[in-house]
């Protein structure tokens, strides 16, 4: 199936984006190769570098709002239950000015996949600290160095009760299309934090690459869970687990809502 | 025949569905009904009253002046005796002169203090000379638990007091509702099936309604976590082809503007329903005011085209609300009903019109589909996503097929494909009936007014002999159909403090309220008689 559109990339060149870029086409591809109407597709995502996403990938979508990217999917989610739905945020989106809906829709198990291009810093706005930036940090707007610590994303989603909870990095295509595919498959709430530098604000390459492991877990433990999440809290030290922190099967908010119904059948 | 009960006491007591059981059994013998309710923001205690006025005219206001009081407490005393000297009370708590019934006692005795309620519906019906068959049925019909306690309790009250009027039939039953009702039900009417709300004074029986009959009317009801959670989502449900409304007050609209700025750029359909408290800020949730006009007529960021229908009770909030739906889909854009807490909670009596969901303009199938494709219309034709795999809505200036734009020649065109989208519309609006003349018609006195306003400047206009002119549809304001009427001398008539309609008209004269209590038909009688200097109706 051809993803292309017409739009140019405007990335910056070598930008953690593009392997995002790459993961999901592919995980599309195979999705509609095993017999996935591709009609059912639907992605959407915020405001920031990573939503322009919508404009390289030929799917249904829609370019939502800084923050809102959650609340905008449960909404095509509980209007057709039949679709497949795929939020893309960037970390100030999705960890900033939406939080709270990310929480809910984790607290409610909704089946929707988030997808946080998390390079912890605001890229297109050029350069403001993020939720995700490590304490200390001088940035545009925090040029003596930032004075909040960072918040740690795996750690509030497990506490919001996701059932999916899983982190990779941009360097790694192969592993960024696994994750995805099992939060895809995954019914419920998946999270997906995309660890990824961003060449022109915060170039955190070098640390990345060379700081990751595999975790081997048992992803059913949430106690486990909570060790692991806790093992690396977003500072520039340490060895950064990857992996699926957790995984729980559990009733679904559209399941329990809608009782079997498809509004959009009628 | 226009009589008016006042019941009273305190929050908890039941006071609300004795005034509504009581309306409805006016309603039974073909009399129109109003029923006003008041309440404080609190759960139990304070002082709760409703005025049930039934009248053999429809009527959309409560008196000051009632016919019959009946007192839960000494507190109803203390604030209202100065309505009447026609009183009947709950000798256990009241000291009065009037009749007393020992209703305390009689229902604490058979288990709970709640069936008051039915002791004094029983005594008002036999004070009003109205069958006790009657008001069976409607307590059959009104209550699932202690049925059998109820009906004794009603028999009670009925053989204690004294038959003093006489309620004979005049017609057929209505139907019997609250403005929030009517709007759910003409949104339902018009296609809606998915609702969205936060919890919010006046608007929350709107969720309440929709949740308690989600199978009856087959619509979806969800809770969401906050304001901009519930618009956002009402945002991609309607993008996935559901037509979907919200209900909040002004503080949770504030909340939805981005999401009325998003439906404008993404040409995504929802109908907003905000229903007016007594503002700014938190101000006094449970009462009443028409300050929000300004606000909801301009919310969202950037040239936004929208509709904005302002019903006066419930028979208009149903025709209207699902005229907003279907003008919503047809358009693709953000639609807003706007009342206020007299509408959505007083109960009237309605007669409904017929309405139905009107088709929205839908892709033909053919060649490759585009979701903002420019036509003759601005009306892009929609396909959704689990039909097709191109539906791209975007918050971002675009290109016809959906993918961000930032060219100049780009921006202007789809700019004006929406002011396309808006010359259309404003051809429609010139067809619709969008203001409603009442009253002395070549009277060279004319009350403006809109909303639930409306109601008591129409009984008091006709006393005066004064003509009284009420815009539907605010936005876009009427205009060519305004210019008409606003001849002459015209007061505007409002419940804001600073005359929001008028300012807009460009109206001086105004008699405005705003203590969070609606007109009263003598209040405004003797304020705009203080205005006109009339010795008689024919002064005009």
């Amino acid at each position: 199936m051809n993803l292309e559109t017409s739009a140019k990339i405007t990335w910056c060149p070598g930008c953690g984006n593009f392997g995002i870029l790459a993961a999901i086409k592919s995980v599309i591809q195979e999705m509609v190769e095993n017999g996935k109407r591709p009609e059912d597709i639907v992605i959407a995502s915020g405001i920031g570098c990573h939503a322009k996403i919508v404009d390289y990938v030929k799917v249904n979508s829609f370019y939502s709002l800084h923050g809102r990217v959650p609340p905008t999917i449960s909404g095509i989610k509980i209007a057709n239950p039949n679709l497949t739905v795929i939020g893309f945020a960037g970390d100030g989106d999705a960890y900033g000015e939406g939080v709270e809906h990310l929480v809910f829709s984790a607290k409610r198990n909704i089946d929707i996949t988030m997808v946080v291009h998390n390079n912890s810093i605001y890229g297109l706005t050029t350069g403001q600290f993020s939720p995700t930036t490590p304490l200390g940090m001088k940035t545009k707007s925090t040029p003596y160095g930032n004075p909040e610590y960072p918040l740690n994303p795996i750690k509030l989603m497990l506490g919001s009760g996701a059932t999916f909870v899983a982190r990779t990095s941009s360097f790694d295509i192969a592993h960024i299309k696994e994750m995805m595919k099992r939060g895809i498959e995954h019914k419920g709430f998946a999270l997906i934090d995309v660890i990824e530098p961003c060449l022109s604000f915060y170039n955190s390459t070098d640390y990345i690459r060379g700081n990751t492991y595999k975790m081997e877990h048992d992803p059913t433990n949430l106690v486990k869970a909570f060790e692991k999440a806790n093992e690396w809290n977003y500072t520039t030290e340490g060895k950064i687990p990857l992996g699926i922190f957790y995984k729980e099967e559990k009733k679904t908010f559209e399941e329990l809502l809608l009782k079997g119904r498809n509004p959009r059948k009628g | 025949m226009d009589v008016s009960i006042l019941v009273g006491g305190q929050a908890g007591d039941g006071i609300k569905q004795s005034g509504v059981i009581t309306a409805k059994i006016f309603n039974e013998l073909g009399y129109y009904v109003f029923v006003y309710d008041d309440y404080q923001s609190l759960v139990k205690g304070g002082h709760n009253f409703s005025v049930i006025r039934v009248s053999d005219k429809k009527v959309c206001s409560h008196k000051d002046r009632v016919e019959l009081l009946v007192a839960f407490n000494q507190d109803t005393i203390e604030k209202h005796s100065w309505r009447t000297k026609e009183i009947i009370y709950d000798k256990d708590k009241v000291k009065v002169k009037g009749t007393g019934i020992n209703a305390s006692e009689w229902a604490n005795k058979k288990g709970s203090s709640l069936l008051r309620n039915s002791i004094f519906i029983g005594a008002i019906c036999k004070y009003m000379g109205v069958d006790l068959k009657i008001a069976e049925k409607i307590i059959k019909e009104s209550f699932h638990k202690f049925l059998d306690e109820n009906i004794e309790a009603l028999k009670f009250g009925y053989d204690s007091v004294e038959k003093k009027h006489d309620f004979k039939k005049i017609g057929k039953p209505r139907e019997v509702m609250t403005g929030n009702e009517a709007i759910s039900l003409g949104a339902i009417a018009a296609g809606m099936k998915i609702y969205i709300a936060y919890p919010m004074t006046p608007a929350s029986s709107i969720l309440h309604y929709l949740a308690e009959n989600e199978e009856k009317l087959g619509v979806v009801t969800i809770q969401d976590g906050n304001e901009i959670g519930v618009a956002i989502t009402a945002v991609g449900a309607a993008f996935a082809g559901v037509r979907t409304m919200v209900g909040t007050s002004g503080g949770g609209f504030a909340l939805m503007t981005e999401a009325v700025s998003l439906c404008a750029q993404s040409e995504t359909p929802v109908l907003f329903v905000v229903s007016q408290r007594t503002g700014p800020s938190t101000g006094v949730p449970t009462y009443t005011m028409q300050a929000d006009l300004n606000f909801v007529k301009n919310a969202g960021h950037g040239d936004v085209m929208r509709v904005l229908v302002a019903p006066g009770d419930a028979e208009e909030s149903y025709l209207l609300t699902a005229k907003a739906l279907n003008l919503a889909w047809k358009y693709q854009i953000p639609t807003f009903v706007l009342v206020d807490k007299e509408i959505s909670e007083n109960t009237f009596s309605a007669e409904l019109a017929k309405v139905k969901k009107e088709e929205a303009k839908l892709w033909n199938g053919k060649g490759e589909y585009l979701r903002y494709k420019i036509t003759a219309d601005g009306i892009s034709p929609l396909a959704f996503p689990g039909d097709i795999f191109t539906a791209k809505g975007s918050s971002y200036e675009h290109y016809e097929d959906g993918t961000t734009a930032e060219e100049a020649e780009a921006v202007k065109r789809m700019q004006e494909k929406r002011l396309k989208k808006m010359k259309t519309l404003m051809e429609e609006m010139k067809r619709e009936e969008t203001v409603k003349v009442y009253g002395k018609k070549n009277s060279k006195i004319t009350l403006l007014t809109w909303g639930s306003s409306t109601g008591v400047c129409k009984e008091v206009a006709e006393e005066l002999g004064l003509k009284v002119i009420q815009p539907l549809y605010l936005e876009p304001m009427p205009t060519w159909e305004l210019k008409k009427h606003l001849k002459g001398r015209v007061i505007a008539v409002e419940v804001n403090a600073t005359g929001q309609l008028a300012n807009m008209l460009g109206i001086e004269e105004k008699v405005l309220k705003y203590d969070g209590r609606p007109f009263t038909p003598e209040e405004l009688k003797k304020r705009l008689g203080k205005l006109l200097t009339l010795k008689n109706k024919g002064d005009n």
